[in-house]
C-alpha cells in the first residue's frame, strides 16, 4: 500500500497523574502529503500541542502516555522507535517549533552561536560558514546582523520567536511542525516569515503542520485545515470547503467570535461558556453543553466523522 | 477632556555589544482619561520598552513622563512606590507572568500586602473574592494554582492582580496575542466591561490590528523606536498617511478567502536600532524614499488636525499622488 509522507490513525493520549486522568486526545486520524500544509486549530486544551509532541515522541513520561493508535512516517510507526531512530527522526525528518519561545533559547549562549551549532550538527560545515548560514536565515526572517551576538534577553518577544524559527528551518526538515509560530509576530513580519516557510516548503518539498489560533493566517498558509475540540477533529477538510461552508456549530462559533475589520465597534460574540474539563468530558458530543443546536442525542453518544473531503463529526442533519 | 499621562522626548537606550540600541527614540503623545490608546508596530520597535519606561520598570534615558500633573521624571525610587498602585501592567504571557507555587488568591493577594491595603486578613480575603468575581473566575478557583488553569481564565487572574490595588492606569502589553480566539473574545469584553466600570485608562499594546482597532481611542504607529503616525482609529484606520502604516494595514490575514485582497509585502533592508542616523528610518523599505528621506529626519507634525505622521511626503500619500504597486 502507498502510505502518505505522516499518517495519524486513532491517537489517544492521556495524562495520568495521581488524582487526574486529562484524555488530552481521544482518537485523532489525520493525514499530511509530500508539500502540503495543514493547519490545525482549536481552543487552549483541544490536544494540539499533544498531537504535536506525540509525533515528535516528546511527550512528557509521566504523566503522558500514549494509549493507542499509530504514528506513520513514511509508512513506518514512530511510537515503536526506539530512542536512537528518534533521535535520527528529530534531526533530519521531523523538526518542531515550540509553543514556547522563551524555553528553546539558551539564555547563556549567544543567539549566532546558536544557530551556527545547529547548523554545524545538520550541514557539517565549518564554523565560520555556519555563522553565515546563521546570519542569513536571521536577515530573512527580518533581525539584522548587527545583533548576532546578542543574548536571548536583549531580543524583543517576537525577535526569539524569529530565532527559533530560523533555527528549525536551518535544519532543513522534510516535516516542520510549527506551534503557534508567529503569535508575537507584527502582520508585516508574520507575512515575511510565513512567505519564506512557503518558498522552502515549494523550494525543498517540505511539508508542515502549523498549529494556530488564527483562523487568517490558517487561509493564507494552509491547504488543509483540521479544528480540534477536546481531543477530537470534529472537522476536516480544504481551507475552501471549511471557510466557504463550515458545518461543526464549533467552527461556525470561531468564525464568529473573531473581530472583523470591516464593521464598526460591537461587541464580540465569543462563543458562550467554557471548554470542557479534560478530566471528566461529557458523555455523548463533548460540544453539546456550549452548542445551540444540541438535541438529546447529541447527549447521549458522540457522534461520528461524515463526509469524504469535507468531514465534520456532528449530529445535525443526521438522519 | 484632560489627559492622564502625557509623554514628551521619552527615550529609552540600551547598551549593547554593537554600539547603543536607540529602543524608544523622541516618543511624545499623552492620553486622555478614561480612554484607550492602541500601540502597534513591527516586532522590536519598542512597544514593550515603552510600556515599562512608562511604569518606571526601566529608568528613561532622557524625556518626560507626567502622570496626573506630576513629573515622574524627577520622582525618587521612594517617591515612585505610591504611584505604582496607580499604574499597573498585564503582560503578554499567561504562563509566565504567575508564580506556579502560588495559589490564585495568593497571586492576587500579593500586590495588596505589597502596598498595605487591606488591614486584616478577613478584609483581604474579601477584596481578592471581589476581584474574583469582578473577572469572572468562580470562588472555588481560590485555593488552586495557575496550572489547573487554560490560557484564558490565567489572564482573567492576572488581570486581577493587576487591578486588586485599584490602578487608574494599566498597561496591557498583548495581553490577549497568546489566548484563541474566542477566549480573547471573553477577556477583551471583560477588559472594555472593567474600563467602563472603573474609569481606567489603557496602554493597549498588540500586533494585532483587528484587537486594537476593537478597543482603542486613539492609536499610534511606532516604527524603529518612534511614533510614526498618530490619530483617532478612525481616521488611522481609514486614511492612514505614512507608507508603513499602508503597509501594515494591507498585511492583515483575512478569514475571508473568496475576496482576494490587494497586498502589500514590504522588501529591501531592515535598519538596524543600533546607533542609527539621520533620515527616516523606513527609507530603505520605503517604496518612495528620495534623496531626502535618507538624509534628514523627518517631522512629526499635525497634517490634519489630531491626526500626525512623519513623512516627507505624507502630503502625497494622503492625497494619492503616490501609490503603492501591491501584489
Ligand atoms: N504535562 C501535562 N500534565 C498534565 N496535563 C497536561 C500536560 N500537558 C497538557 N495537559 C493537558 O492536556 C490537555 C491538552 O493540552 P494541549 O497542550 O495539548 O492543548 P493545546 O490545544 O495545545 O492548547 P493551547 O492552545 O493552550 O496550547 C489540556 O487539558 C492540558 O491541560
Ligand atoms: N534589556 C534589553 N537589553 C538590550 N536590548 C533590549 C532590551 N530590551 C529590549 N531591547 C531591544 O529594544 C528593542 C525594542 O524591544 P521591545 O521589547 O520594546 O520591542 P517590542 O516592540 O515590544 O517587540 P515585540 O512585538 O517583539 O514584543 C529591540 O531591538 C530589543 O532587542
Ligand atoms: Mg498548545
Ligand atoms: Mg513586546
Amino acid at each position: 500500500m502507498e502510505h502518505d509522507l505522516l499518517e495519524i490513525r486513532g491517537l489517544h493520549v492521556h495524562y495520568v497523574t495521581d488524582t487526574d486522568d486529562v484524555q488530552a486526545v481521544n482518537g485523532v486520524d489525520l493525514t499530511l502529503k509530500r508539500g502540503e500544509v495543514l493547519g490545525l486549530v482549536g481552543e487552549t486544551g483541544a490536544g494540539k500541542t499533544t498531537v504535536a509532541l506525540s509525533i515528535m515522541q516528546l511527550i512528557p513520561d509521566p504523566p503522558g502516555i500514549i494509549l493507542g493508535g499509530e504514528i506513520l512516517f513514511k509508512g513506518k510507526n514512530l511510537i515503536y522507535n526506539s530512542d536512537k531512530e528518534n533521535q535520527e527522526m528529530r534531526g533530519n525528518g521531523i523538526s518542531m517549533i515550540f509553543q514556547d519561545p522563551m524555553t528553546a533559547l539558551n539564555p547563556i549562549m549567544t543567539v549566532g552561536q546558536q544557530l551556527a551549532e545547529v547548523v554545524v550538527k545538520h550541514k557539517k560545515l565549518s564554523k565560520k560558514a555556519a555563522l553565515e548560514a546563521a546570519a542569513e536565515m536571521l536577515e530573512r526572517v527580518g533581525v539584522t546582523r548587527d545583533r548576532l551576538n546578542d543574548y536571548p534577553h536583549q531580543f524583543s518577544g517576537g525577535m526569539k520567536q524569529r530565532a527559533i524559527i530560523a533555527m528549525a528551518l536551518l535544519c532543513s526538515p522534510e516535516i516542520l511542525i510549527a506551534d503557534e509560530p508567529t503569535t508575537a509576530l507584527d502582520v508585516t513580519i508574520q507575512a515575511q516569515v510565513l512567505e519564506i516557510i512557503r518558498h522552502l516548503i515549494r523550494e525543498n518539498d517540505m511539508s508542515m503542520i502549523l498549529i494556530t489560533h488564527d483562523l487568517g493566517v490558517v487561509a493564507e498558509t494552509c491547504d488543509r485545515i483540521a479544528i480540534m475540540y477536546a481531543g477530537k477533529v470534529v472537522e476536516y477538510g480544504s481551507v475552501q470547503d471549511v471557510y466557504t461552508h463550515p458545518k461543526h456549530p464549533y467552527t461556525q462559533g470561531l468564525f464568529g467570535s473573531i473581530p472583523k475589520m470591516d464593521t464598526e465597534d460591537e461587541r464580540l460574540s465569543p462563543i458562550p461558556g467554557m471548554a470542557p474539563n479534560a478530566t471528566a468530558l461529557p458523555s455523548g458530543c463533548a460540544f453539546y453543553p456550549r452548542c445551540g443546536h444540541c438535541q438529546d442525542r447529541c447527549r447521549e453518544s458522540a457522534p461520528d466523522m461524515r463526509g469524504t473531503e469535507h468531514q465534520y463529526r456532528c449530529w445535525l442533519d443526521a438522519e | 477632556m484632560e489627559s492622564l499621562l502625557t509623554v514628551s522626548h521619552l527615550k529609552k537606550y540600551f547598551d549593547v555589544p554593537a554600539g547603543r540600541l536607540h529602543a524608544v527614540d523622541d516618543v511624545s503623545f499623552s492620553i486622555r482619561r478614561g480612554e484607550t490608546l492602541g500601540v502597534v508596530g513591527e516586532s522590536g520597535c519598542g512597544k514593550s520598552t515603552l510600556g515599562r519606561v512608562l511604569l518606571g520598570l526601566y529608568p528613561a534615558t532622557a524625556g518626560d513622563i507626567i502622570f496626573q500633573g506630576m513629573d515622574l521624571s524627577t520622582f525618587s525610587k521612594k517617591d515612585l512606590i505610591p504611584i505604582r498602585r496607580e499604574m499597573q501592567i498585564v503582560f503578554q504571557d499567561p504562563y509566565a507572568s504567575l508564580d506556579p507555587r502560588l495559589t490564585v488568591a495568593q497571586i492576587i493577594e500579593e500586590p495588596l500586602r505589597l502596598h498595605h491595603v487591606c488591614r486584616s486578613t478577613a478584609e483581604r480575603r474579601e477584596r481578592v473574592e471581589e476581584l474574583m468575581e469582578m473577572v469572572g473566575l468562580s470562588k472555588r478557583a481560590y485555593n488552586l494554582y495557575p496550572h489547573e488553569f487554560d490560557g484564558g481564565r490565567r489572564q482573567r487572574i492576572v488581570i486581577a492582580r493587576a487591578l486588586a490595588v485599584g490602578p487608574k492606569f494599566v498597561v496591557c502589553d498583548e495581553p490577549v496575542s497568546a489566548l484563541d480566539v474566542s477566549v480573547q473574545a471573553q477577556v477583551l469584553n471583560l477588559m472594555i466591561d472593567l474600563q467602563e466600570r472603573l474609569g481606567l485608562t489603557y496602554l493597549f499594546i498588540s500586533h494585532d490590528l483587528s484587537v486594537v482597532k476593537h478597543i482603542s481611542d486613539d492609536v499610534v504607529v511606532m516604527y524603529l523606536g518612534q511614533v510614526i503616525e498618530k490619530a483617532g482609529k478612525r481616521d488611522l484606520f481609514k486614511t492612514p498617511m505614512h507608507p508603513y502604516t499602508i503597509a501594515l494595514l494591507s498585511a492583515i490575514p483575512s478569514v475571508n478567502i473568496r475576496e482576494k485582497r490587494q497586498r502589500i509585502i514590504l522588501k529591501g533592508e531592515l535598519s538596524s536600532p543600533i546607533d542609527p542616523g539621520e533620515g527616516c528610518r523606513f527609507a530603505k523599505r520605503c517604496p518612495f524614499a528620495t534623496e531626502e528621506c535618507f538624509q534628514t529626519t523627518p517631522l512629526y507634525r499635525e497634517l490634519e488636525p489630531e491626526h500626525f505622521v512623519a513623512c516627507h511626503r505624507a502630503e502625497e500619500v494622503r492625497s494619492g499622488a503616490l501609490q503603492f504597486k501591491s501584489v
